[in-house]
């Protein structure tokens, strides 16, 4: 038995099961995010992530097990009825109503009368630098722009959970990178809690608190960002998180003598001439030839072939050394420390 | 050639513009509007009494005659209250169907209703008109379901009514209601099913997570985007229904309407003039029809 949720548990998701017909999106998932936490639920599509958003939401209920706020079960609840809000992946800005007039919907509803619920949207406007366009249509906004008012509407309410369905997902790379500092810098200001739904591993590794990596369904990892980046228990998430190299139990055993999957960052990974000895320290070596050379600005990724038949991707950086003499198709040796390679479950 | 002749045109295309534009432009510019300014010209022509030739002068006489005319008031009135109360029936009936049809249904369930509501506008127009009367009539099936659900003292109750009732379905206002509002429905959730289609889950998902209940997010949220779609199906209803003559010759009681007046006017009386002025009414209404939906905001959301 799981021990009674404290106060301190905003969210807490107890077996939790959601069939689609004979299809499985989410299988028994438990986890308890703190209040005040800033907790990303990562994985690719039709993992099961969004769904258990749109489960804490109301707009669904699970075939099976119990959500609580607050430690309250609120499984049969439906939306309107609970203490969380939600910021849409396509914003969900009502058209004919002005920024102003959707910022103070939730007050509006909640029978608030119209100077005070408009104080308030202005107030949450604020917040987040919009109040100067207050009056325009949402047509007339830009996309960094709608994402700030539907964040602005899902605040007004003074939620203590704020829910977030890939909210930069449809913004340009610039604009994502600003708004990812500028919503960690809202969350810690507020002190709201903050469930955070993501593809992007870079966003939930910057942001999080928390990450449960969901796979199929189910929570393959549940860690901090440093826990998931360093040890990753399995190979999908050695890989999804970092793009880990995972050398399977059967090339490990000629490798190390030990026939066990491992995972090893492309970082950790260097790339010598055919022939060199490793330097000290390096017990791993192994030779093979330099396939492809990516350049990516701070680093290039090198994809090499070793000769026990496996592929590792190194990832070395602008300004490390560079031998001009190694080019692809050149035989090179790769060489790690022992210690870099961490050990996974199941393979 | 062809090749010179695309490249020619591609060169020129403000000629290829006009070339492309005449064929419409014809048809709307001297088939449509200039019926439509013939017709105008008619209604401000009078018919000289004696000889009941039309006189080519312009005069208000026959708007005089049309106005002055109590019966003819008491016309456009009865057509015009007769088109409101379809139009508004219309929009409840259509409604639930629209909303369930463009949200709830599946795709194969979603094409069976848009067949559904379609096929009847697939038969003759005069065979379902006729088939009505028979439905209502005194004996027919609907008194024959009637009486067997024991509603008979209703239905009697309905006829009694004064005005809208009358001896039976098939010859009072009542019936002809019925019959005009399943002959337009299609007309009115169509295009309602259509607006309410473009309404995304996420806006009404958003409006419940914002603490909105049921009611307050129909009238917040869905009504106010799907009013294009009413008034689009409601320009439908009520100008069908202001312009029809066979309905109400075939079904109901036998006060006048304005088609019929039309159908007369020009028919049997022979008086032009009178038709169009008469055809002249059903346009100025739904032209404040339609300044009025705009003045309310059903055309902002489009």
């Amino acid at each position: 038995m799981r021990p009674a949720p404290t106060v301190t548990t905003a969210i807490e998701l107890d077996g939790v099961s959601r069939a689609f017909g004979p299809v499985l999106a989410l299988d028994r998932v438990s986890l308890a995010v703190q209040a005040g936490e800033f907790f990303a639920l990562l994985g690719p599509s039709g993992s099961g992530k969004t769904t258990c958003l749109r489960l804490v939401a109301g707009f669904d209920r699970p075939t099976s097990g119990r959500i609580l706020l607050a430690g309250e079960d609120v499984t049969g609840i439906p939306p309107f009825d609970r203490s969380v809000n939600t910021v849409f992946q396509d914003y969900a800005l009502f058209p004919h109503m002005t920024v102003a007039e959707n910022v103070a919907y939730g007050p509006k509803v909640r029978g608030v009368r119209p100077a005070e619920r408009r104080r308030q949207a202005l107030e949450v406007l604020e917040l987040v630098r919009l109040q100067e366009l207050a009056e325009r249509s949402p047509a007339q906004l830009s996309g960094g722009q709608k994402q700030r008012v539907a964040l602005a509407r899902a605040l007004v309410n003074r939620p203590k959970v704020l829910l977030l369905d890939e909210p930069l997902g449809a913004l340009d790379l610039r604009l994502r990178e600003e708004m990812q500092t500028e919503l960690k810098a809202l969350q810690q200001r507020l002190g709201i809690t903050f469930l955070y739904v993501t593809h992007d591993q870079g966003e939930a590794l910057s942001m999080a608190d928390r990450i449960a990596v969901f796979r199929d369904g189910h929570i393959e990892q549940l860690d901090s960002p440093r826990g998931l980046y360093v040890r990753p228990k399995t190979a999908f998430v050695a890989r999804f998180v970092g793009s880990a190299n995972v050398i399977e139990a059967s090339a490990a055993a000629r490798l190390t003598g030990v026939s066990q999957a491992f995972a090893i960052r492309p970082e950790l990974i260097d790339v010598l001439p055919a022939g060199r000895e490793a330097p000290e320290g390096s017990v791993i070596s192994c030779d093979g030839v330099l396939e492809d050379v990516q350049y990516h600005g701070a680093t290039s990724r090198w994809l090499v072939r070793l000769d026990i038949g496996t592929s590792l991707t190194a990832a070395c950086p602008e300004s490390g050394m560079q031998d001009p003499g190694i080019k692809p198709g050149s035989r090179v040796r790769l060489a790690w420390a022992r210690d870099s390679l961490v050990a996974l479950a199941g393979g | 050639m062809l090749r010179a002749i695309s490249a020619t045109l591609h060169g020129r295309r403000g000629f290829y513009l006009a070339l492309l534009l005449l064929p419409p432009l014809l048809w709307l510019g001297i088939v449509y509007l200039g019926s439509l300014l013939a017709l105008l010209l008619q209604s401000f022509y009078a018919i000289d009494e004696f000889t009941a030739r039309i006189v080519p002068e312009f005069t208000l006489a026959t708007y005089g005659q049309l106005l002055s005319h109590p019966a003819n008031v008491d016309i456009i009135l009865r057509t015009l209250a007769m088109a409101v109360a379809v139009t508004l029936a219309a929009a409840v009936i259509a409604f639930p169907v629209a909303n369930y049809m463009a949200r709830y249904a599946g795709p194969r369930l979603k094409g069976f209703f848009y067949v559904g509501v379609m096929m009847p506008m697939w038969t003759s127009y005069l065979v379902k008109v006729y088939a009505w009367r028979l439905v209502l009539a005194k004996q027919g099936i609907l008194s024959w379901f009637v009486d067997q659900s024991g509603l008979t003292t209703l239905l009697d109750q309905a006829l009694a009514t004064p005005v809208v009732g009358g001896p039976s379905l098939a010859s009072s206002y009542l019936g002809m209601f019925v019959v005009f509002v399943y002959m337009w429905l299609p007309f009115m959730i169509l295009p309602l099913a259509a607006a309410l289609e473009r309404v995304p889950e996420s806006l009404l998902q958003a409006s419940a997570d914002l603490g909105a209940r049921p009611g307050q997010t129909f009238r917040q949220v869905v009504l106010p985007l799907a009013l294009p779609g009413l008034a689009a199906g409601s320009v439908f209803t009520f100008s069908l229904t202001l312009g029809d003559y066979i309905i109400p010759s075939v079904v109901g009681a036998p006060g006048y309407f304005i088609g019929m007046m039309v159908y007369q006017q020009q028919g049997t009386a022979g008086n032009i003039p009178l038709a169009a002025a008469f055809s002249v009414v059903p346009i100025l209404l739904i032209s404040v029809y339609l300044a009025l939906a705009k003045r309310l905001g059903a055309f902002d959301a489009l």
